[in-house]
């Protein structure tokens, strides 16, 4: 529950959320509680249609919530905030702006409506400058998202959100597209961040090394209806390098895990039935 | 340019055309890879034989003796017509008239149907109440139209303008509505959480997201404004393109039915060449290969 505690940054109170109504409406959140600290690393994995996705965007203010609440420092979330910034999978960057373009599309608004003094300006370019610099986007500062890989294109996208200090990075399933190797140097990448910028980060997935090592809690969800089922205190210190992946307690963990998702989602190969099948099968060939 | 100039340039050309030709011959298997790729020079090469062949076999047809002159001129008829044309009545004249109108009739549409078409493609209401009524009138025949256009609006200028307008502005507003709910949903809630507000919304993301499908709408759409013409200058005009293929046909110029048509296909291959052109040059980002 919520306390007043000044180290709570997100609170979770009794949230549900119904899709659609009567006889086909779907509870894709029923019952969440849940305390989120400032600057803590929080992963949501479990199987597709648990709600993750949905919970994600109802923090964000993109989608609201059948009944319940969800807290920002004590105050009701109720729509989309600069203070709570968000991460597509794909395709929410602006093909028709250059990278660095991107990137200072949230000053561009503010410069838009505000009178900012040329100080102000000269800041944002400067914090635009270090992404560059920070994300490794210095020498495609030019080119349109389009020029680049999948990789460098949420690299843009991770600066766009960070350009304008948000509190909460929301991130949905960001490095899903990528190759393993581009993911690995993302990581560590979001974990240095994260650190540097004292982000309280917000990361679904469907992929479970992935949740244990960038998480400090790991949240299992259960589909129909979409509900917490578990959740786990990651028991890695708390500098991770990718070594650890291959270290006991990780794997033990990840085992624990995979087979609690497995569980929720009451998915098991049935191989007595895959046999039979198969027999049948190449019966009718024949 | 004297004679042995020519003699030379055509000579090059032919030569070129010969290692186009062979190219082409080397890879023919190739070019027939489904969604395969062609070079620049052969894609213009086989442009130019596709147009070349039709003219072919219509001057075939057209000497063989088959059919009479009268029902199917040949193409030297046509042309010896367009210069006639163009010497004792006002070809230019016509062409720059037709031009107008069917500029004038685009782009009225045009400047109603985009901003009613985002709002369509942006806000449900809209939509609810717009999109039905649209796709209703829009299969109303616009020739039909005409009787109440001249009771309307008279049957000065304004009357073939507004025939071509009835004729684009409905398509056009559904087209835009289409193109604006193509912006991916993404870009918009990525504008949501970076803390635009809704006219920043339609202004920055939303109109800058469509702006290629929209021009491509326009391009479209200025292709049916041209056949539209003849239908419009039906009104009680008495110069036009289309006006001269109406009274050709009044006094079986079947040449000159020809050239008006041929003319006014020239003249909508032209301009939608200009569109893909603008289209190339406005959205650099849509043509970097990957």
């Amino acid at each position: 529950m919520y306390s007043e505690n000044n180290m709570t940054k997100i609170s979770i109170v009794s949230a549900h959320k119904t899709f659609g109504n009567g006889a086909d409406s779907v509870i894709a959140l029923q019952d969440i509680h849940l305390d989120i600290a400032n600057s803590e690393f929080v992963t949501f994995v479990g199987a597709s249609g648990c709600g993750k996705s949905t919970l994600l965007r109802c923090i964000g203010g993109l989608e609201s919530l059948s009944s319940g609440q969800i807290l920002q420092d004590g105050a009701v979330i109720n729509q989309p905030g600069v203070d709570r910034a968000m991460v597509f999978q794909n395709y929410s960057l602006y093909p028709w702006l250059s990278v660095i373009g991107n990137i200072k599309f949230s000053r561009r608004l503010k410069t838009g409506r505000e009178n900012l003094s040329s100080a102000d300006v000269e800041a944002a370019s400067g914090r635009a400058d270090c992404m560059l610099e920070l994300m490794g986007l210095t020498h495609v500062r030019n080119s349109y998202p389009n020029q680049l890989s999948g990789g460098m294109q949420q690299r843009v996208a991770i600066s766009r959100a960070l350009m304008s200090r948000p509190q909460i990075l929301l991130m949905d399933e960001p490095f899903g597209a990528l190759d393993a190797q581009t993911r690995e140097v993302m990581h560590d990448l979001i974990l240095y961040v994260s650190k540097l910028e004292k982000t309280t980060i917000i990361f679904v997935t469907h992929d479970v090394e992935e949740a244990i090592y960038l998480g400090q809690r790991v949240v299992v969800m259960a589909p129909r209806p979409g509900r917490i089922d578990s959740i786990y205190k990651v028991d890695l210190p708390d500098k991770r390098d990718q070594e650890m992946k291959h270290s006991p307690q990780f794997l033990q963990q990840k085992r624990e895990i995979l087979t609690r998702i497995r569980e929720t989602a009451g998915m098991h190969t049935d191989y007595e039935l895959l046999e039979r099948m198969t027999q049948q099968v190449q019966n009718q060939a024949l | 340019m004297p004679p042995s100039r020519f003699l030379f340039y055509f000579g090059a050309d032919l030569r070129s055309i010969q290692s186009i030709f062979s190219t082409l011959k080397a890879n023919w298997q190739s070019l027939w890879v489904i969604r395969g790729s062609l070079s620049h020079q052969a894609y213009w090469l086989l442009a130019l034989a596709g147009f070349v062949l039709s003219i072919t076999a219509w001057w075939l047809l057209s000497v063989s003796g088959w059919v009479e002159k009268v029902f199917m001129p040949g193409p030297l008829d046509v042309l010896s017509r367009t210069l006639a044309w163009f010497k004792d009545e006002s070809l230019m004249g016509d062409i720059w008239i037709s031009t107008y109108r069917v500029f004038a009739g685009f782009a009225l549409s045009a400047i109603l149907a985009i901003p009613l078409g985002v709002l369509i493609g942006t806000y449900q209401p809209m939509k609810a109440m717009f999109e039905p009524l649209m796709d209703f009138i829009r299969y109303m025949p616009a020739v039909a139209f005409i009787p109440l256009v001249m009771l309307w609006v008279g049957i000065e200028e304004s009357s073939k303008i507004a025939i071509i307008f009835i004729g684009t502005f409905f398509q056009m507003v559904l087209m835009v509505a289409e193109d604006i709910r193509r912006v991916p949903m993404n870009q918009i809630e990525a504008a949501h959480t970076m803390g635009a507000n809704k006219s920043e919304i339609v202004s920055l993301v939303i109109i800058q997201s469509a702006k290629p499908a929209l021009l491509d709408t326009l391009r479209v759409t200025m292709g049916w404004a041209w056949t539209y013409l003849v239908v419009a200058e039906l009104v009680a005009a008495n110069s036009g393109l289309g006006y001269s293929i109406l009274r050709a046909q009044r006094f079986m110029q079947t040449d000159k039915i020809f050239a008006g048509i041929i003319l006014i296909g020239l003249i909508g291959l032209a301009i939608d060449q200009l569109f893909r052109l603008l289209h190339r040059k406005s959205f650099p980002w849509l043509y970097f290969k990957s």
